[in-house]
């Protein structure tokens, strides 16, 4: 009993950092819409600059002043990205947003390597706070007691900053209706800047109040952003209360899960925030989307089958490619399987995406089981690699039907927290059930059969099943189930009117897809001849993300070159530079900004401007402002 | 003139709405914008905003050009605009959401406050802190010309003030709409018939497919029965 109750102290002294970060995240989706990638960034950079403060200027003052320094200093960065970078794109999809803040976040990465350099780094205690006191015969750190103290106090400031002041309530009301803001003389441009700023100062101040706490490391913007929009979606996207709330949950959830359920403690926060979602769509304190902006679909030529020419010359290529072992080395062949597989991942998570509309952030969950399901018929059944290969698909397959049932139940950028928690659920389960899966050591020896052991048969192997699973997806878009997959994502009122059920089509969707990258899982484990939890993590989603929107969102099978494109560039980055993540990032950030359409998109645009249509109104007028349907107020006077 | 507007044309993606859509207001004039469903009436008042994209044409308000300015400069020169579906501010008490209206007062003009929208509205004065969305659409009306007044412009643009509305409330909202009137402001209002611009508008326009078709004061209107047939709802 008592230690329950020292636990749950530690659990809230825990939840205060999280929910500053939680409630900047949340204030700044809410009057923006953009979910901030980059909140975790903010926060390690906040943690990182107040180190650095603290430990130059000594005192009560140095510290806690170094602590409001550093998170000044980090919001006006945020200030600036928000001006230089978002400003240009708050017209472009959702996705488009989280990519580019993404991209930041890569880069930043790197560069807090560089300034601050890759070892842990040990802040100064609190002054005054260094102590602790007995409780049941334990220590509890009177910082502990400060912080537990905090998290309403800026509760209470921020209920008064938004119910008080004139910026408040703007920024309430533009959480509401923005363009209604700007209709009554109001300069969204500020507005939207300062909510940044503010948002990213709240994370920046919830990673400087960690350095008395914990070391402060390169990665801890990863493990925060997780937990955050675990929270966020919890609490309710764009909700202050909301977000403390469900900070203190998650929180006392793992301070107490540790105790109750140590295998599986884990797995209890994202079980809880499914059974919420599921539940409560929009959060236990969020309110339901008054126009939900879908994430894809605002395809500006209608999609058609390949012409026989196009045909022939995709045949051309494949063929070209088979070609490729003939000429390169073992290690070419090698960055060439891994690129053909993940290909297939980028097409699989490409159908759910763009032709069904469901963004998830979770697609390595299914990648992972494949390569899971692969390594366990190799490893406890002793099954050939061509059963593996079936049975590594399977359990993608299984998975999508389990978690896909609970996703198609919400949409936007809900379905895709939900996604990233199942994939966070599956990862947890791999980490630590040791007994099956290895846990952190994995699981060594998954070899190919010996007719493709060899690099080239490997390769080639790969190829024909990566072709193969390719033309299949794209023969599903234009079968009738492609066609009621499109029709619930352009219009999910009217595709319910002509009697399509959305949610088992999205469902059946999910599943395809899940299989798809089951399959690519399980090459991947022959590949590497071994399976880790890392396949099921967060990165590889991203990857999966990111190829996804380079290749172009609004196209059939653009996730190919996307794949090809950004799998070679990261293979050859971390060849050439150590900091390639810094590199990819701002390649990433470069992109989005300059062709929001992705690269496939892209060209797409220049081959179909070049002939002026005939109908004359042609190709401008059909590149329909898709946002003036949603009342955006955009200056571009025509001609 | 107060607001001059010449050869305006609007595009909603590839669908062309107006076709040089001309017309002007005096200085405490009120003009009624008349037409039909899907006639262009809230299309003209969005352009004139700035909230359409594709967009040609020139507005002048006050003499000065302003068809290429942002809307939020719009408003600040004195343009108020009341939008048609009246977006209150659901989860905004009444006070707050005269709040986010609220812009500097005009030289030479009593700036407008909440009590003195209360005045003009004796409804809302009795729910200053009720939530915008706990309001019946009369008084959701009401507040969302009082909250537009709040940024004490020169010129209103009111699309359709009366729909919905019970025939009690309409005759109150006409009280209120010369009650403003007489504070010399000028006014736009789009409706779809003639009953309600009657009794508060001198002159009139009709629109019809995107064009104006009629121009002239409403007792020409009413002398012409079969231009009012021809372009209006009975
Ligand atoms: N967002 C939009 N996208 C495409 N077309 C639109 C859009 N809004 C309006 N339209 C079309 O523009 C035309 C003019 O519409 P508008 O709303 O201006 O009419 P209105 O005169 O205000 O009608 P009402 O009396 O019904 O409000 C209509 O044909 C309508 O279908
Ligand atoms: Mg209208």
């Amino acid at each position: 009993m008592e230690l329950l109750f020292v636990q749950a102290l530690s659990g809230l002294a825990s939840a205060a950092s999280l929910f500053l970060v939680a409630s900047g995240l949340s204030i700044i989706f809410g009057v923006t819409r953009i979910v901030n990638f980059a909140h975790g960034a903010f926060y390690m950079l906040g943690a990182y600059v107040a180190y650095t403060l603290t430990s130059r200027f000594a005192g009560p003052l140095g510290f806690w002043g170094g602590l409001l320094v550093a998170s000044l200093i980090v919001a006006a960065l945020g200030a600036l990205m928000e001006m230089v970078l978002l400003r240009r794109i708050y017209q472009a999809p959702e996705l488009f947003q989280l990519l580019a803040t993404f991209g930041v976040t890569l880069m930043v990465q790197d560069l807090v390597v560089v300034i601050w350099g890759a070892d842990d780094l040990l802040g100064p205690r609190a002054p005054g706070f260094t102590g602790a006191f007995s409780l049941f015969g334990r220590n509890i750190p009177t910082y502990d007691l400060l912080l537990i103290a905090l998290g309403p106090a800026v509760l209470g400031l921020l209920w008064l900053l938004f119910h008080r002041t004139r910026w408040g309530v703007l920024v309430r009301a533009a959480t509401q209706d923005r363009d209604m803001v700007a209709c009554l003389g109001v300069n969204q441009k500020w507005l939207f800047t300062s909510v940044f700023a503010l948002g990213v100062f709240l994370a920046a101040l919830g990673g400087a109040l960690q350095i008395p706490r914990t070391t402060v490391t390169h990665y801890m913007d990863l493990s925060i952003i997780v937990e955050v929009f675990v929270v966020v979606v919890i609490g309710g996207l764009g909700s202050v209360t909301g977000a403390f709330v469900a900070a203190v949950l998650v929180s006392e959830l793992n301070a107490l899960g540790i105790l109750a359920l140590p295998k599986i403690s884990l797995v209890a926060v994202f079980l809880v925030m499914a059974v919420v979602l599921v539940v409560r769509p929009f959060g236990l304190f969020g309110k339901a989307e008054r126009a939900p902006r879908s994430s894809a679909g605002t395809s500006f030529r209608p999609w058609k089958p390949m012409t026989s020419i196009e045909r022939i010359g995709v045949a051309l290529i494949v063929a070209l490619a088979a070609l490729l072992p003939l000429f390169a080395g073992n290690y070419a062949l090698s960055v060439g399987s891994e690129i053909l597989v993940f290909v297939l991942f980028a097409a699989s998570l490409h159908f759910m995406m763009t032709v069904g509309g469901l963004a998830s952030f979770g697609h390595a969950a299914y990648f992972g089981l494949g390569a899971y399901g692969a390594a366990f018929a190799i490893k406890f059944l002793g099954a050939p690699m061509g059963v593996a290969l079936l049975i590594g698909p399977l359990f993608g397959l299984a998975g999508a039907v389990i978690s896909g049932w609970f996703c198609v139940r919400l949409s936007g950028v809900y379905f895709a927290m939900l996604t990233l928690a199942f994939a966070q659920i599956i990862w947890s389960v791999a980490f630590q059930w040791v007994e099956v899966t290895g846990g952190d050591n994995g699981i060594l020896g998954i070899w190919p059969s010996r007719w493709a052991s060899s690099p080239e048969g490997f390769f080639w192997l790969t190829l024909a099943i990566v072709a193969v699973s390719v033309a299949l997806l794209r023969v599903l878009v234009f079968s009738p189930f492609g066609f009621g997959l499109r029709a619930t994502r352009d219009n999910t009122l009217r595709a319910d009117a002509i009697g399509i059920d959305r949610k088992s089509v999205q469902w059946a969707a999910f599943i395809v897809s899940g299989t798809f990258a089951g399959l690519a899982g399980a090459l991947f484990a022959f590949l590497k001849g071994s399976v880790f939890p890392e396949t099921l993590g967060i990165p590889i989603s991203v990857d999966g993300l990111v190829m996804v929107l380079l290749g172009g969102i609004e196209t059939v099978s653009g996730a190919v070159v996307g794949a090809i494109f950004y799998k070679a560039l990261a293979i050859w980055l971390m060849s050439q530079t150590d900091l390639s993540k810094l590199v990819l990032g701002a390649i990433i950030v470069l992109l989005v900004v300059a062709s929001p359409k992705g690269i496939v998109g892209f060209i797409e645009q220049i081959r179909h401007r070049r002939p002026p249509s005939p109908n004359g109104a042609g190709s401008s007028a059909a590149r329909a402002d898709a946002s003036d349907a949603l009342g955006i107020a955009k200056m571009k006077v025509a001609e | 003139m107060k607001l001059e507007v010449a050869e305006l044309n609007s595009f909603y993606g590839p669908a062309h709405i107006l076709f040089d859509v001309g017309f002007a207001v005096g200085d405490g004039e009120v003009v009624a914008m008349l037409g039909r469903n899907g006639a262009g009436k809230s299309t003209t008042f969005r352009t004139i905003m700035g909230l359409v994209s594709r967009r040609a044409g020139l507005v002048k308000f006050e003499g000065d050009e302003i068809t290429r300015l942002p809307s939020y400069e719009i408003v600040r020169r004195g343009l108020g605009y009341v939008p048609e579906d009246r977006r209150i501010f659901s989860e905004l008490t009444v006070e707050e959401n005269f709040e986010v209206g609220r812009q500097k007062p005009r030289p030479g003009a009593a700036a407008w406050t909440p009590d003195r929208i209360y005045k003009l509205f004796p409804n809302l004065g009795e729910m200053r802190r009720r939530l915008g969305g706990d309001m019946s659409g009369g008084e959701q009306q009401m507040l969302s010309i009082g909250r537009t007044l709040m940024g004490n412009p020169s010129l209103v643009l009111l699309d359709e003030p009366s729909e919905g509305l019970a025939p009690k409330i309409v005759e109150q909202m006409a009280g209120a709409i010369l009650a403003m009137k007489r504070e010399g402001l000028s006014i736009v209002i789009s409706e779809q018939n003639l009953h309600f611009a009657k009794l508060i508008c001198d002159r009139a326009y009709i629109i019809e497919k995107g064009r104006i078709r009629f121009s002239g004061t409403i007792d020409e209107l009413e002398a012409h029965p079969e231009i009012r047939d021809a372009y209006l709802a009975v």
